[in-house]
């Protein structure tokens, strides 16, 4: 019997990127179909037009410059972005709304930087923010679970609403869209309202604003699975999570009437995808364990500014890319000390 | 060496163009390209006043002591951008109003003290009037395109205020290429700005390098002083 000798390593590496972003994939789909659940199909249409967007415009632009588009397009990594974006996206987003955001995510922000690994800023929330600013009436337009109870929209009511923008029956768009939870705390608590008044209003459910809340827990579960897997480590979610529900929680106790739970702050808009899917983007956070919390921390106290005091009801995006910029920043001072590196003075 | 003319007016609109190679005057470039119109108001003041104290500085150039060029520089630039602001303030008031602080800022526009400097103080006056205008020219030729640019894809339409410049008869010049065009409003915020100059210099960088792959029979340096 003949015994093969192996030289070292022994383990077989297993961390690749297709293996990683499968994951981030797979981590999603709770959460997605939460909010295919509580916000019908326009979500799923916004999934699958990103997706067809992203990738061709990954393939487009791997080929000009001379790659190899097929191997490039394994990664998946183009998928996630797209996935990410659409999540983002209201549901009844039209499509021109959701190729815009991919292009601009894909071709600006990811490959004229030099593609996956070389990108300064997250891609999908830089679309998402360009989507942002420049039409602010269209994504401002959610649908409320309340509200698409009264009106159920069909598959295909879903689909001329996407591509041809007319809602059937001649249904006005206010009887089906309305401002999001944090939209609308944020204009109430603008006219001095007190959070009592506000949260009587159907939007809100337990914690957040209803179906958004439940959203939410699914993101959560998902990330834990991530966890798990080791695909991402703690310190990212529990830092931004943690410093988003310090620092809501002291201004809640200094002023509970103008300032709503931390609960409200976590599972409201895009706390928690952002928290586990988005800020952990290994490419445009940070490298080292220190840094990671660091940066989580100021991700996390950023969204709460920019909510409270900013000019957009939600600020994830903006805050991940604030912090994307400051990111090497970051690595650069909390290197991890060389074993037998002098402790400095 | 003298220079000759096709050089001068070659290296001022392409080679050495102030807003794509030298990249001088980014904060007027970046700031008043919303519309091709307002690009083209403000390029044509500065050409102005790059034509006008060119000439001006290569004039006194053999007068001027070395030690007290740079205010002498200045003061000759302030003047003239007083006088194209108080021009446009009497024959283009309303544009003058939607330019407003970028026309007195034409004097701490770099690409025109640097002119003075590295060109219209060792060169004499024909030339040096010439590369005024050909600096000038190729400035606003990059504002033009760059908010007939932004303007295009940030709200559908071409040369829209165009009466600001041409009087009445602009108003039938405004072309409106997309109806019922959403607006992709990042196009004239400031940051498409940054993208659009991005990419005309991408893609000048790319004329560029496919010219330089044909054989070029005569290479010789474009002498800029620079």
């Amino acid at each position: 019997m003949k015994f093969e000798l192996d030289t070292s390593p022994h383990l077989q590496p297993t961390a690749s990127v297709h293996r990683v972003m499968l994951h981030v994939l797979l981590g999603l789909i709770p959460g997605a179909i939460a909010m295919i659940w509580f916000f019908g199909w326009g979500v799923w249409f916004n999934i699958v037009i990103a997706i067809v967007t992203a990738t061709g415009a990954e393939a487009m632009m791997i080929r000009s410059r001379g790659g190899d588009a097929r191997a490039t397009l394994h990664d998946l990594s183009a998928v996630v972005t797209a996935v990410l974006l659409a999540l983002a996206l209201p549901p009844l987003a039209p499509w021109w709304l959701t190729v815009t955001g991919s292009l601009f995510a894909i071709i600006i922000t990811k490959q004229l930087f030099g593609g996956l690994g070389f990108n300064p800023f997250n891609p999908a929330m830089a679309g998402y923010a360009a989507l942002l600013i420049s039409f602010p009436r269209e994504m401002t337009q959610w649908i409320p679970p309340s509200m698409i109870a009264e009106h159920p929209l069909g598959l295909w009511d879903t689909l001329v609403v996407t591509f041809a923008g007319s809602l059937p029956d001649q249904l006005p768009w206010d009887a089906v869209t309305a401002a999001t939870p944090l939209d609308l705390m944020k204009t109430r608590l603008g006219l001095m309202d007190t959070i009592g008044e506000i949260r009587s209003n159907i939007l809100f459910g337990d914690f957040g604003g209803r179906g958004w809340e439940w959203v939410g827990n699914w993101f959560f579960v998902g990330g834990l699975w991530l966890l798990y897997k080791r695909i991402i480590t703690w310190h990212i979610p529990v830092a931004v999570l943690g410093s988003l529900f310090t620092i809501s929680l002291l201004f809640y106790l200094t002023n509970p009437d103008a300032h709503p739970t931390p609960l409200f702050h976590i599972f409201s808009g895009g706390a928690v995808v952002c928290a586990f899917f988005i800020a952990t983007d290994p490419v445009s956070g940070c490298a080292s364990a220190k840094g990671r919390l660091l940066f989580g921390a100021c991700v996390g106290i950023l969204i709460f500014v920019i909510r409270t005091w900013g000019g957009y009801p939600d600020g994830v995006a903006f805050a991940v890319l604030l912090m994307n910029l400051a990111a090497p920043s970051i690595d650069y001072f909390t290197r991890p000390r060389v074993f037998g590196e002098d402790r400095g003075s | 060496m003298p220079l000759s003319a096709t050089e001068i007016t070659r290296s001022g609109l392409w080679t050495n163009n102030p807003a794509l190679v030298q990249l001088l005057g980014l904060c007027p470039l970046l700031a008043v390209t919303n519309t091709a119109i307002n690009g083209f108001g403000l390029g044509l003041a500065t050409t102005l006043v790059l034509l006008a104290s060119n000439s001006c500085v290569s004039l006194i150039r053999n007068q001027l002591r070395p030690e007290v060029r740079l205010p002498i520089f200045v003061l000759i630039i302030a003047s003239f951008v007083t006088a194209a602001e108080l021009i446009m303030n009497a024959f283009f008031h309303d544009l003058y109003k939607i330019l407003g602080i970028f026309i007195p800022l034409i004097v701490t526009n770099c690409a025109i003290i640097g002119r003075a400097e590295a060109f219209a103080s060792r060169n004499p006056v024909g030339i040096s009037a010439l590369d005024g205008l050909a600096v000038g020219t190729g400035f606003m030729l990059i504002l033009i395109l760059l908010g007939g640019m932004r303007e295009i894809i940030g709200s559908g339409t071409f040369l829209a205020n165009a009466h600001l410049m041409f009087g009445d008869i602009g108003r039938q010049m405004t072309i409106t290429l997309i109806d019922d065009y959403t607006g992709f409003l990042l196009a004239v915020l400031p940051p498409g700005a940054f993208f659009g100059l991005g990419f005309i210099i991408a893609g000048k960088n790319w004329l560029d390098a496919r010219h330089a792959n044909e054989p070029e029979v005569s290479n010789a340096p474009i002498a800029s002083t620079t």
